[in-house]
């Protein structure tokens, strides 16, 4: 499975951490609040790829390939916002937006599941659907009175200099999904729904015939993994932005699925990855400000997204990712 | 302990257009192997299926441990102390032995599976019924031998007192089979009844307290193995009497039609899947190649045929370097293919049996004219095939997904062989069809034979090839371990061989 790791592998990850944490030491000597304000970009913008890795991966692992992160962002984080700016209250607005994750889950589940359309054509559908919806029924007027999700500082640890600020002194959904990681990782490696659930997108077969309903799992799994892209919908309106615009997701529901990718569809695997690509961006919005580079800022944009092909591309290459064996794949009894 | 395990009783099942059993009774007591044979089609599925609650009978019931049962599905089965190994392992090959085995029953702590728990039942139960096994090894890496015993040890673990084996012996070398027959009777000492799903007569003599045969979903016979024979048993299975063994001449091979020499070829992913084959078949004679499937045999059939190319060697079919050869050179050579999966490769099932008897040859005279299909000629020739070839069928002009298993085998048996031709593919040539039907292409082939044809006989039945074969090849792992004379081989000897064994 995918939390196995041969020797060598475990070897080259430690080579690497270290070379990391040597080469953040120079840049920080050398500039210190700048690779502060890096590396805090850094975790920002990978808390919303790591929900949506998860909310991928959760549907992987059981066999249902969910492509409709980006829609179940944009809509949850529409949902969150206004329900923040009618009721006056951030956390109203981030249960708001966690239900429009479950109820896309739902619909996800009820076409790819229950309907057996398709599951990309399903997950389509609700990349369409978010974005029409929310152009339809954005109100420009409508604001945050209270102002956005604020940084919450955790004691002491805060104090320490760069990792208190990277790490210790964030807002509250980022922590809650730092905590959602380790709960997804004992819970898809540990508990029994975990072992089910990877079991059923491996040889729904098997699952079945010692008595696990495939289709109820699968529905199930789907619709609480919508759960988790709502959760970043909320976040993306309600943390990192503090508002909402059109088409705010960006294609990051796209790139939480290169994350979930190369993080081996495991929820640590995934943050790795999310803060790699999270990393690229902070580093492009660096750029950008401080016009590093005398070339038009569109090109420096681009960053994140070169550096998603290649990385996609090589690891592809070096091939030692295999998915879940019943992947896109409809269960009929019998 | 009960006096009756397992028992249907005047169970009648209908399905649209089939009647799968009718009124059928079985029942198992402890400690006893129940062997139920018959043909494809008999009615065996189904009655394992309501037993097993997959199905419910439309009337009749079943009986578990002397108390009638309504099953709602497997899980009520399951909890009744029933297990079944499935013919197709439901095994999850990523995941651990230990993991596979209490999979949708598993020992808890603190809410999380219970790994160690786990591991020491199964070790417990391992050692309780010497079936050893690692619990921590990774299903995919295990033989296919082991992977049956962890379907087994599933069973046990669910405290089933009742085992329904599906054509168990079918993916194993002779002695794996002879292993697992051993294993099977050493369960029933603790009383366990054991019911064995099969086709192959020699081990229902060898294995089964009791013998239940259907036909045309009715039980036509019960009887012991010391009351019957092999061809005794046949005859029940077919209602007449059928040759087992078809008679043979001695071959009087003449020129060297197929030669092969060092062919490599790779398999879907990629990887090597015939390792350097070097080997001839003359013409009049029958090379059979025997071998667990899934040693090459399919890559080896595609390779002559045209259907994938090899990587590395040579093939020459009468003098004439082919190798890469399109299937349409390759047919035009004179060479007969009967695909080892008639469904994909065989016919085209919405096509109708006359289209279909012409599908290697209708861009020819005289079955078209530049480029215009002829009619007439084709049902002619197809009236043709199908009185020659005893296809069962209201006409010509019906698609040929109407024909049964046996029958689609004989039109295309009929179609390969109205041509002239040198040299005969046949892979898996009888599987899934009925005994009479086996009979008849069997005969077909060794005509073949005696006309001068040159056959190379792929079969996973080793009964097949050693009754037809005039030499044999084993196939291991993408190598031939040997070559030996027919009147030489013995099942021993070749199953050592499909073991990878040579002294």
């Amino acid at each position: 499975m995918g939390q196995v790791m041969k020797p060598q592998q475990r070897q080259l990850l430690y080579a690497g951490l270290t070379v990391m944490l040597v080469v953040i030491w120079i840049f920080y000597s050398a500039n210190g609040p700048q690779t502060t304000a890096v590396l805090a970009g850094t975790v920002r913008a990978a808390t919303l790829l790591a929900l949506g890795a998860m909310c991928g991966m959760i549907g992987e692992r059981s066999g249902v390939v969910n492509i409709g992160i980006e829609g179940q962002f944009l809509l949850s984080a529409f949902a969150a916002f206004t329900i923040a700016s009618m009721t006056g209250s951030l956390f109203m607005g981030t249960v708001a937006g966690i239900g429009m994750g479950l109820m896309m889950g739902w619909l996800l589940a009820a076409m790819a599941v229950g309907l057996k359309v398709d599951q990309i054509i399903a997950g389509t559908v609700l990349n369409i659907a978010a974005l029409g919806l929310t152009s339809f029924f954005y109100d420009r007027s409508r604001s945050l009175g209270m102002g956005k999700y604020t940084n919450i500082d955790l004691g002491p640890l805060a104090d320490i200099p760069l990792v208190g600020t990277v790490f210790f002194s964030r807002p509250p959904l980022t922590y809650l999904t730092m905590a959602l990681l380790v709960v997804v990782h004992v819970a898809l490696f540990r508990s029994v729904w975990g072992m089910r659930t990877r079991a059923i997108g491996e040889h729904p077969g098997a699952a079945d015939t010692v008595g696990i309903d495939v289709l109820r799992l699968r529905y199930l799994n789907v619709t609480l993994a919508g759960g988790l892209a709502g959760l970043g919908g909320a976040y993306l309106a309600l943390e990192a932005v503090g508002t909402f615009s059109r088409a705010m997701s960006g294609g990051r529901g796209f790139l939480a699925l290169a994350v979930m990718i190369f993080g081996r569809r495991t929820p640590f695997g995934a943050y790795a990855a999310a803060l790699f690509f999270g990393f690229t961006t902070a580093l492009q919005n660096q750029f950008q400000l401080n016009n590093t580079f005398d070339i038009p800022p569109q090109f420096v944009g681009m960053l994140p997204f070169v550096v998603t092909i290649v990385v996609v591309a090589l690891s592809g290459l070096v091939g030692s990712m295999r998915d879940p064996a019943a992947l896109g794949q409809n269960y009929e009894k019998g | 302990m009960s006096e009756v395990l397992l028992a249907a009783e005047n169970v009648t099942k209908q399905f649209p257009g089939v009647l799968a059993n009718d009124d059928v009774s079985i029942r198992l007591r402890p400690g006893r192997i129940l062997a139920l044979l018959g043909e494809n089609g008999a009615g065996k599925s189904t009655l394992v299926n309501v037993l097993f609650g997959m199905y419910r009978p439309d009337s009749g019931q079943v009986v578990i441990k002397d108390e009638t049962v309504d099953l709602h599905g497997p899980d009520d089965a399951i909890s009744r102390g029933i297990g079944m190994v499935h013919q197709h392992f439901q095994l999850v090959p990523p995941m651990r032995v230990v993991e596979n085995i209490v999979l949708g029953d598993e020992p808890t702590k603190r809410g999380l599976v219970d790994l160690d728990e786990a591991r020491n039942r199964v070790v417990e139960l391992s050692e309780r019924y010497g079936l050893e096994i690692d619990p921590d090894a990774l299903v995919e890496d295990l033989p296919v031998g082991m992977q049956q015993r962890v379907e087994i040890l599933k069973a046990l673990y669910r405290n089933a007192d009742v085992l329904i084996m599906d054509e168990p012996t079918g993916v194993l070398t002779p002695q794996e089979a002879d292993h697992l027959l051993g294993v099977l009777r050493e369960l029933t000492e603790t009383g366990l009844g054991i019911v064995f799903i099969t086709h192959k007569l020699r081990e229902v003599l060898a294995i089964a307290d009791d013998i239940v045969v259907l036909r045309n979903g009715k039980v036509v016979g019960e009887t012991t193995p010391s009351q019957t024979s092999e061809s005794g048993l046949a005859e029940m299975m077919v209602g007449r009497s059928v040759v087992l063994q078809v008679e043979k001449s001695v071959a009087t091979p003449g020129d060297v039609v197929l030669k092969v020499n060092e062919l490599e070829v790779n398999d879907d992913r990629g990887q090597i899947a015939l390792d350097g084959l070097n080997f001839e078949v003359r013409a009049g004679e029958i090379l059979g190649v025997a071998g667990v499937e899934g040693n090459g045999q399919r890559e080896l059939v595609e390779a002559i045929t045209g259907l994938r190319h090899p990587s590395v060697g040579v093939m020459e079919i009468d003098g004439e370097q082919l190798t890469s050869g399109s299937p349409r050179q390759i047919t035009k050579k004179g060479v007969a293919h009967i695909p080892e999966d008639r469904e994909k490769h065989g016919v085209v099932a919405v096509y109708s049996v006359a289209e279909n008897s012409i599908l290697n040859r209708y861009h020819r005279r005289p079955f078209s004219i530049r480029g215009i299909l002829r009619r007439d000629v084709i049902r002619g020739h197809a009236q043709d095939v199908v009185d020659e070839f005893d296809v069962r069928t209201p006409n010509v002009l019906v698609p040929a997904s109407s024909l049964s298993g046996g029958n689609k085998q004989k039109l295309i048996v009929g179609r390969e062989f109205s041509d002239e031709i040198k040299l005969l593919i046949a892979a898996q040539p009888t599987r899934g069809i009925d005994i009479g039907a086996i009979e008849f292409i069997h005969r077909r082939i060794l005509e073949q034979r005696d006309k001068g044809t040159a056959v190379l006989l792929v079969s996973a039945e080793l009964d097949e090839i050693l009754g037809l074969s005039d030499r044999i090849a084993v196939l291991y792992d993408g190598k031939i371990m040997d070559v030996i004379d027919a009147q030489d081989a013995d099942r021993e000897k070749i199953g050592l061989l499909m073991a990878g064994i040579t002294d």
